[in-house]
């Protein structure tokens, strides 16, 4: 029972952490109407910068800080630079375009830091465990990725939903042509979108990194997770994109913790143990794969695309 | 049709040839390298070449036909692995294979359009990626050698350097062939059709779900022959050969080379693999000049190389798509 509540947990945080990501990518994409590619470049950027930062100023949070704001200048440069240029087109040169970014920014970051990976290690006060329930123990820092995920799901709900910006962002996403000929800076409002998609990018990144090792091609892993969450939410929602992050990560955990158990039962230990690890990083695949089938829209289509 | 004397036609007249003749320089030029890179060049534009028929022109933006090269190779694999050697049984079931997962992935996606149909063929081809790795008996993650290439009747024998490559050029050349036909037939005409106003075809009264799922399998076996044509060049299967960043590299063939052009995706393969060899030689972080190069493509030389091919030289009368 401890362990399933723990993978329960694991399962939240992990999906809190793909929302980060999922929403960046969604609000690109419903706004900008652009496929990036590139946008787990800048989550691998993300953690770059704060295990350098970390180690530069010697603080975890001071470098989480800093590297938020540099994930955030990074991708400004990027949209003013070439995203751009590719608004309108095309989605075929959207991937095409968005693809050599990855390759430039993998390279780039292997000529900065070179081929090793580094490690952002925790600062005393997050690693250790705190008790949630009595005999249950949690690790405090995975807490922790929970309750700032939540909190900036909350603010971006305050963002999007409350304030003048949201507003033009959602009339951004119905129809762009009419906010600009409102009198909206669109550039202006593109490129802070943007930047805003490529910090909560970033900020995924930097809190994976000490639970995973920073490495090249990081991004590209999970990024293809993203796009599964943004489709099965439904492209351009973001309410779609926390529904269906939650469901990802929780399937994708509790599958991997409990599937191959489950196949034991029912079939012979040989083929349990041979099909359980490829069926269960096929589960959600095949989620996406039915919500499609069901609902091609995906489950909050955020309008007519 | 009788092909007009235009830049386009004596480059792509040319290119045929050189390949051709590429062996004839490997031995006598004792370059043996050229070769092997070459037929992997070979191999791979015919994967191009049967992405080009969905992306070109069924307007189907598939963003995991690497799946099918994986498919297709570890047929060839798996079989090579359980002893049946011969290429008579390994090939057929490498095409059945790939027809039979574009068949299934083909029939779920088509329902979807746009953005929706680019994640679904991706995220099913990551889906084969996985159950690829899965396969602890074939090697898992760390992939599966073969020992032994597909073998044919006598004379023709896969291990010989310069037979592997005629055979590959021979299906390319067949390849590029049967797209070519196919897109001037009705079939073609009718997926064309499609891919400018469904609606509008179908309001004519073609079912073209089917049509276009039709198409979507016959570039998918054709995938799958390379594929096995690969996993013998190789001598080596692995799951890196279906993960999505092959699929990338397909559709930059395509593109570099000129969508919806029965040649371009050779010009594109060519081109693409060749500039990876000059550059990893210049330096070792060559990716960070073919990345910013691709969106230079992107932005600036939006019909590839065929597109600039032929607009060298005099206007050509708008025909069909040739």
């Amino acid at each position: 029972m401890t362990l399933f509540i723990e993978q329960c947990l694991n399962g939240l945080q992990f999906g809190l952490l793909l929302f980060l990501l999922a929403a960046g990518l969604t609000l690109v994409f419903g706004i900008m109407d652009l496929v990036n590619l590139a946008h787990g470049s800048l989550y691998m950027v993300g953690a770059y910068f704060a295990a350098t930062f970390a180690a530069f100023t010697g603080s975890f949070v001071l470098g989480a800080v800093l590297a938020l704001v540099a994930t955030l200048l990074v991708g400004m440069a990027v949209e003013v630079i070439a995203m751009r240029r590719l608004y309108g087109r095309d989605h075929l040169d959207h991937v095409l375009g968005t693809f050599g970014l990855i390759l430039f920014f993998d390279e780039s970051v292997r000529l900065i830091w070179g081929p090793a990976g580094l490690s952002l290690p925790l600062p005393p006060w997050l690693n250790t465990s705190v008790q949630i329930l009595p005999g249950v123990h949690y690790s405090a820092y995975r807490l922790a990725i929970i309750v700032v995920t939540l909190a900036v799901a909350a603010f971006l709900y305050f963002l999007v939903m409350r304030t003048r910006i949201g507003m033009l962002i959602r009339a951004g996403a119905s129809n762009r042509e009419m906010v600009g000929a409102l009198g909206v800076n669109i550039k202006l409002l593109y490129t802070l979108v943007f930047g805003l998609g490529a910090a909560l990018a970033g900020l995924a990144g930097l809190m994976q990194a000490p639970i995973l090792t920073v490495e090249i091609g990081m991004g590209e892993k999970i990024l293809i997770l993203a796009f599964v969450i943004t489709v099965i939410g439904g492209i351009g929602s973001i309410r779609g994109a926390l529904v269906a992050a939650i469901f990802v990560g929780f399937i994708d955990t509790l599958g991997r913790a409990f599937f191959p158990d489950m196949l034991r039962l029912m079939f012979t230990k040989e083929v349990a143990a041979t099909a359980a690890p490829a069926l269960s990083s096929m589960l959600i695949y095949l989620l996406m794969a039915i919500v499609l089938i069901v609902k091609p829209e995906g489950l909050f289509s955020a309008g007519n695309r | 049709m009788t092909a007009k004397l235009t830049v386009r036609n004596v480059v792509v007249a040319a290119l045929l040839i050189a390949l051709a003749l590429l062996p004839v320089y490997a031995e006598f030029g004792g370059n043996r390298f050229v070769l092997t890179l070459f037929t992997r060049i070979v191999i791979l534009a015919m994967a191009a070449v049967s992405l080009n028929l969905i992306l070109g022109f069924g307007g189907m933006m598939s963003f995991g036909h690497a799946a099918y090269l994986g498919i297709g190779g570890y047929a060839v694999g798996i079989l090579a692995h359980e002893g049946v050697t011969s290429g008579f049984v390994q090939w057929p079931v490498a095409l059945a294979v790939s027809a039979l997962f574009a068949l299934v992935i083909g029939a779920l996606s088509l329902r979807t359009r746009g953005v929706y149909f680019i994640m679904i063929t991706l995220a099913f081809a990551q889906m084969a990626y996985y159950i690829v790795s899965g396969l602890a008996r074939y090697g898992g993650d760390d992939g599966l050698t073969i020992y032994k290439r597909s073998q044919f009747f006598e004379p023709l024998n896969l291990s010989s350097k310069v037979q592997f490559y005629y055979l590959c050029l021979a299906l390319l050349y067949g390849s590029v062939y049967v797209v070519y036909r196919l897109i001037n037939s009705r079939f073609g005409l009718v997926i064309q059709g499609a891919r400018s106003n469904d609606t509008r075809m179908r309001a004519i009264g073609f079912p073209t779900y089917r049509y276009k799922l039709a198409c979507f399998v016959i570039a998918g076996t054709m995938c799958g022959l390379s594929g096995a044509l690969l996993a013998n060049h190789t001598d080596f299967v692995s799951p890196a050969m279906m993960y999505w960043t092959r699929s990338g590299d397909l559709i930059i063939m395509v593109v570099l080379g000129g969508m919806g052009s029965v040649a371009g995706p050779v010009f594109g393969a060519v081109a693409l693999l060749v500039l990876e060899e000059v550059l990893s030689s210049i330096t070792e972080y060559w990716q960070i000049i073919l990345g910013p190069l691709l969106l230079l493509v992107v932005l600036f030389a939006r019909g590839g190389i065929d597109g600039l091919l032929r607009q060298a030289g005099p206007k050509p009368e708008q025909k069909v798509h040739q």
